[in-house]
């Protein structure tokens, strides 16, 4: 009898574990359903050179290849429920589609800010094509930007604002930013660079509430001080999109908890067959590192994990070879890049767990490798150029050096 | 046999496709991307993982 696989999340995790089953034998049924209107398209262009240029899907989205062109697509039409027993999901128009095996893919939406005068126009997330749209529309020149966060993607959109020819200015809750990766004087570094272009920074500083009745007029810091504002850009993290999933037993407590073979876990710590976690929901122990589960927001995770499921979950739905895919390790080396005015920051590894960083190679305002060590060892590398120097170091990072 | 494009307004010569195929993409002495343009059909399985590990999205299979 023919099999069907239900993906929940139709972005870049749930495309590539679609080729991943195909390219592993599956011919089966494949729906793929997504809560956004648009096929899957890639995202870091959303926060750098498409926002800078005009934004169209066209420009970002994936090829479709030949492999998953009987695909079925459903999007726009979010996922509200599952029920595990009875193998089925149910979206918000009502229908419900049963699968044999089921892929969680409906990655993250970004945190709003919640103040009590929240209900003004102006503000923006960049998490999505429509949020890319909709902030480009805005970013005019002359306008005043405040960016809420410092991390990668609030930097980016800080150095594209200012490439359009915006004032901006960057808040966050932070020492440096992008400290929390990158540690103090990496970070520290960076902002120079940023403030050399004409960034201005409120670090160790939150935001207490907004102005403006109707339009956006100004933000309002925890120290009292009034930032005049038009714009609003809010990259102050994430939420998991699982709560599609709070009537089952899955645990839930940090995105998905998933075992070796991203097999998603119960409360009780058992490992459902036929249900697999995929992207910046999975939250796995990476034998690279420790034994910890966490989630890992990198770009490659999604392409990793999406090549990991297609061959298990191919074959719980074979019955062929299922315990010996099951047992193999898991150890995708989690990969970051950054675009940010003229600087190619790229890393890789787990440089947060450092408890020890050092210059491997150039030095501070120039290009540089920064490594990051626990215990004495490698764990992480950063840099601003030096290609060759990093992709010696992911090899030892990978233990194959 | 598969023809490969890469778009070299777009390449920012971060080397990901290097560790997927090697054969068809290197890094040259000045950290730039070298590519072969076409290559004999068993090798799409590492094109495509090429394609899909590089952050710019550059890389085009021509079929």
């Amino acid at each position: 009898m023919s099999k069907s696989v239900v993906i929940v999340g139709a972005s870049m995790g749930g495309l590539r574990t679609a080729e991943a089953l195909r390219n592993a034998g599956f011919t089966d049924n494949i729906a793929v359903i997504g809560d956004e209107s648009h096929a899957p398209y890639n995202r870091p262009p959303l926060s750098k050179e498409v926002l800078a240029k005009e934004v169209t899907h066209e420009a970002v989205a994936f090829k479709q290849r030949q492999q998953t062109a009987d695909v079925v697509w459903k999007f726009g039409s979010p996922v509200v429920d599952a029920n595990l027993d009875a193998k089925t999901v149910t979206t918000d128009d009502g229908e419900t589609f049963s699968y044999d095996g089921l892929v969680i893919a409906s990655g993250l939406r970004p945190r709003r800010l919640d103040v009590p005068n929240g209900n003004v126009t102006g503000r923006h997330t960049v998490r999505s094509l429509d949020d890319a749209i909709g902030l480009r529309a805005a970013l005019v020149p002359g306008a005043r930007v405040v960016v809420a966060g410092a991390g990668f993607i609030g930097c980016e959109v800080a150095a594209t604002a200012r490439g359009l020819g915006c004032e901006v200015t960057a808040v966050a809750i932070d020492e440096y930013p992008m400290v929390r990766p990158l540690g103090p004087t990496f970070a520290a570094d960076l902002q120079a660079r940023h403030e050399t272009h004409g960034v201005q920074f409120r670090l160790r500083r939150g935001i207490a509430d907004l102005e403006g009745d109707g339009a956006l007029t100004g933000v309002l810091l925890d120290d009292g001080e009034l930032l005049p504002a038009d714009v609003l850009v809010e990259a102050i993290s994430s939420h998991c999109n699982t709560e599609w999933l709070n009537n089952t037993n899955l645990d839930l407590s940090n995105g998905v908890l998933a075992d070796r073979a991203l097999r998603a876990v119960t409360v009780d710590g058992n490992s459902v067959d036929g249900v697999h976690v995929v992207g910046d929901l999975a939250r796995f122990a990476n034998p690279l590192f420790d034994d910890v589960a966490r989630r890992i927001e990198h770009w490659n995770i999604p392409t990793e994990t999406g090549k990991r499921v297609g061959p298990v979950l191919n074959a719980y739905l074979s019955g062929e070879g299922y315990d010996e895919l099951v047992a193999q390790p898991f150890t995708p080396m989690p990969s970051f890049w950054s675009d940010q005015y003229d600087l190619k920051i790229q890393g890789f590894g787990m440089p947060a767990l450092a408890d020890e960083i050092a210059i491997i190679e150039g030095s501070i305002g120039g290009e540089l490798v920064m490594g990051y060590y626990r215990g004495g060892k490698l764990v992480g590398v950063v840099g601003i150029g030096l290609t060759s120097t990093l992709m010696k170091l992911r090899k030892e990072l990978m233990g194959d050096a | 046999m598969l023809k490969i494009y890469v778009d070299m307004e777009k390449c920012q010569h971060y080397g990901q496709c290097v560790f997927e195929a090697p054969d068809i993409f290197k890094l040259n002495d000045d950290d730039k991307l070298e590519y072969v343009a076409t290559a004999d059909d068993s090798r799409r399985t590492d094109i495509e993982s090429a394609i899909d590990v590089c952050p710019m999205q550059a890389i085009v299979l021509q079929d």
